[in-house]
């Protein structure tokens, strides 16, 4: 929980900073606090908060997934391709691709728990095999849905209003409901339960008669399936997708964004709402470079410092206090 | 389930149980049985069988061949879960529970009180408070199961088992890391549990706890029934006999010749006690035991001297050469050993060979290159001096028992002959023929002219081993004994901090 504040309070700090560097002299504006790029910022919060879940599912059971940004790549280029080659509506091309990804959490599941191969390598494969198999299928040609699609899209570039000239965008509507529903699962349910628990101890678990093979399979799933849906976002998002780039580093932001907020990477550690707080954090600082910087070249390097000193304050911090708790219990 | 049978019938029963792993015939035509308000305690030396008997029980493991009986009905485990279920309970050694949940979670895991898929929390708090009030345990069923001591773990495990309506209830080395408290409200635990009709399987090294506790005593010896002792016969040497087939000398102390000053340590406070400060000198050749409760400060104390955790203030010196706060290489440069008191953790790396094992303290002094003949020989040195039973060099540490373990971190500490070897709970899950052949080692480490000073949680241990006992409490130095007059009585009395009203009397 303190953790949570934490990170909320640094989300507010960097907010803030941001805000005052982004001062326009010649409209007398804060361009951060302007309506366009707030809303920009909070649909790219709204898709990579929905793949830092799917990464946190994962993360949760001890396990890591590598090939989000792969399996992004996959629903990006087979949505288009659904509805512009095959002609499929929209609203059956949508499960179908969903469908599709399941079944590729359905195959690291089983090869994770059935083989006992490690999440690591599985998935590591994963990201290189699903992206060259996609660039073969489109042969490097970009997908786009002409002029399909468009009831779709609203998914991506919606947005509900709210005051004049300002409106939710719909990925972040998205996100609140995936986050809900996971947070529901997490916190309230039997799986959930099982799910922190074998992630911490497996051993354990199976102990207690928690069907932990099967568990696993279904973060794993989840995982897929949030990934992919992710993917479709962003392809409604961007209205075409280009295999050999579509999707690349985003596992890295999914993780990123899910470790930021507190899911440890041992297992059986995290919130939702620390999730989606560690992904937005991570949008927040990549909208601070675009705005500040003159170019994003930095973009990579800062987000990484920024997570560097996060990690090593927290833990200096802990340090600091089981210091000063060793001091007191005597 | 059926209700509780009120003759003397056996509950649990298994009879002629073989079981064999790779290259290893595990249990013998073994038969085991126990009946209900009974405690049995089960005896035997690291890899006697008794761990593999009690998997068999618990349903971990399925027997090649042999019968197991439930109320006298022939049966079979398919599972911890299917044992759980006809009320056979296994309290692990190594306790296992999730320590992310809270213990309300951790009592209830794997059968959640539920709403459809929802959890009903709080009725679950509500029967969690219930049994662990039953145990004597005052804990809010919302704490996290991390913040629990190790004592109350213990008790939870328990909890979880009776609320599961346990009726043969398995516990594996359940005092290893309980304090004296604990123990003893343990204790009333079992017996209650015992009057109130459950099965109680009992397995320790500790054998006064097994005189105290057990209404039957049964052996195992490679694998093979060894014999029984019923409530009266039970004592130590017959226990030993069951185990060993052999008497064992109990004190092993030769007299030695106190030398120069190995080991010094002027006002060393540690983070565990930061305002006490603690002086203590070791001669080469000299065995001194540190005695006091658990949590008294004993562990704290030989890290902070050696360096693995950061002394508050204070100078340590080494064979006349000061120690540098928190650098424990530049202790084994000076000549300084330690053998933690975990060591699974951090004694040995078990995933190595027992080669590796034994060279890695010292190969670095050997040059960048690995000396294949110098690994070879400290192994072969290690393996015959101190008898480790392992195939060969090249077997995992991690495959062999206990006793063979610490004989392993102590074979690495000694290829780099130190002046001062610290040991914290030498013989910790070790059982009696290893033991005997640890001590007669200190022994004659000792009598070599090294200063050995261990801590250790067993009086007899202590007694066993030391020349000079150190006795701590709450951090400090408390009271010293030595000579061989000196009782078990004398050092708890001041390691609890009663005063001694009739020192040497001993109560029947």
């Amino acid at each position: 929980m303190k953790k949570l504040l934490g990170i909320a309070g640094l989300l507010l700090v960097i907010a803030v900073i941001t805000t005052l560097l982004s001062y326009d002299e010649g409209s007398d504006k804060y361009t951060f606090l302007s309506a366009y790029n707030l809303e920009n910022l909070l649909r790219r919060v709204g898709m990579f908060g929905v793949l830092s879940i799917a990464a946190a599912f994962v993360i949760v059971t001890g396990g890591i997934d590598l090939s989000i940004g792969s399996v992004v790549c996959i629903s990006g280029c087979v949505l288009p391709w659904l509805l512009n080659s095959c002609g499929v509506s929209g609203w059956l091309a949508l499960p179908v691709v969903l469908l599709l990804c399941a079944g590729i959490g359905l195959w690291h599941g089983f090869l994770v728990v059935g083989l006992r191969l490690q999440p690591f390598v599985v998935t590591l494969c994963g990201l290189l095999l699903y992206r060259g198999l996609m660039r073969n299928f489109t042969g490097d040609q970009t997908m786009g849905f002409g002029d399909t699609g468009s009831g779709l899209r609203w998914l991506a570039t919606g947005k509900i209003p709210i005051v004049e000239g300002f409106g939710l965008p719909a990925p972040l509507c998205v996100l609140a409901v995936v986050a809900v529903l996971t947070g529901l699962l997490w916190q309230r349910t039997v799986w959930g339960r099982h799910l922190f628990a074998l992630g911490r101890n497996e051993e354990a678990a199976r102990f207690a008669g928690v069907p932990t093979g099967r568990l696993t399979v279904l973060a794993y799933v989840a995982c897929s399936l949030l990934a992919g849906l992710g993917g479709c976002l962003f392809v409604l998002d961007v209205n075409s997708a280009q295999a050999s780039s579509f999707g690349n580093f985003y596992e890295l932001y999914a993780i990123a964004g899910a470790v930021l907020g507190g899911v440890a990477l041992r297992g059986g550690e995290g919130f939702v709402v620390g999730v989606v707080l560690g992904a937005a954090l991570m949008q927040l600082l990549s909208n601070t470079i675009n705005l500040v910087a003159d170019s994003n070249q930095l973009e990579f390097a800062v987000v990484g410092a920024v997570i560097l000193m996060g990690a090593a304050f927290d833990e200096l911090v802990q340090r600091w206090l089981r210091f000063r708790g060793a001091r007191r219990g005597s | 389930m059926s209700g509780r049978p009120g003759s003397k019938a056996p509950l649990l029963a298994v009879s002629g149980i073989h079981k064999a792993f790779p290259g290893v015939l595990a249990l013998d035509n073994v038969d085991f049985e126990v009946a209900a308000g009974e405690v049995v305690a089960l005896v035997g030396e690291n890899g006697a069988g008794k761990s593999t008997l009690m998997k068999i029980l618990a349903g971990l493991h399925r027997p090649d061949a042999g019968e197991i009986r439930i109320d006298g009905q022939a049966t079979s485990l398919a599972s911890p879960l299917d044992a759980l279920q006809r009320g056979i309970a296994l309290i692990h050694q190594e306790l296992n529970l999730c320590d992310n949940l809270t213990t309300s979670a951790a009592m209830f895991l794997g059968a959640e009180l539920r709403r459809g898929p929802f959890l009903r929390e709080r009725e679950m708090a509500k029967v969690t408070s219930h049994w662990l009030a039953r145990l004597g345990l005052e804990v809010d069923p919302a704490v996290m199961v991390s913040s629990l001591r190790l004592g109350q773990r213990q008790m939870l495990e328990i909890a979880r088992a009776l609320r599961a309506d346990a009726r043969v209830l398995i516990m594996d080395e359940p005092t290893s890391s309980l304090t004296q408290a604990e123990v003893a409200r343990l204790f009333e635990v079992v017996r209650e549990l015992r009057d109130a009709g459950v099965a109680i399987i009992y397995i320790t090294h500790r054998l006064a706890e097994i005189e105290e506790l057990a209404d039957r005593c049964v052996g195992l010896r490679d694998g093979k029934n060894s014999g029984e002792l019923a409530r009266a016969e039970i004592d130590h040497n017959a226990m030993v006999q069951l185990m060993v087939g052999r008497d064992l000398q109990g004190d092993v102390r030769s007299p030695h010749q106190a030398g120069e000053v190995a080991l010094r340590a002027r006002s060393v406070r540690t983070a565990a006690f930061p305002d006490v400060a603690v002086d203590l000198t070791v001669r080469r050749g000299e065995v001194v035991g540190v005695a006091g409760l658990l949590g008294a400060g004993r562990s704290e104390l030989l890290r902070a001297m050696f360096g693995v955790d950061r002394r508050l203030g204070g100078e340590v010196e080494v064979a006349g050469e000061r120690l540098a706060n928190g650098q424990p290489r530049q202790a084994v440069a000076a000549g300084a050993a330690l053998l933690p008191e975990d060591r699974k953790a951090e004694g040995l790396v078990l995933s190595m060979t027992v080669r590796e094992n034994l060279s890695l303290p010292t190969l670095r002094q050997r040059g960048v290159w690995i000396d294949d003949a110098y690994e070879r020989d400290v192994t072969v040195q290690a393996v015959d001096q101190l008898g480790i039973a392992c195939r060969d060099g090249e077997q995992e540490a991690g495959a062999l028992s206990g006793g063979n373990q610490q004989k392993i971190v102590l074979g690495k500490w000694l290829a780099a002959e130190p002046v001062v070897l610290m040991l914290d709970e030498p013989t910790r899950g070790v059982d009696v023929g290893a033991r005997a052949e640890i001590y007669r080692q200190l022994d004659a480490l000792a009598a070599g002219g090294m200063a050995i000073l261990f801590v250790s949680s067993e009086l007899e241990e202590v007694l066993a081993l030391a020349d000079r006992v150190v006795v701590v409490r709450e951090g400090a130095i408390v009271g010293e004994v030595s000579g061989d007059d000196r009782t078990e009585e004398q050092i708890m009395m001041m390691a609890t901090g009663v005063a001694a009203t009739s020192t040497g009397a001993r109560t029947a």
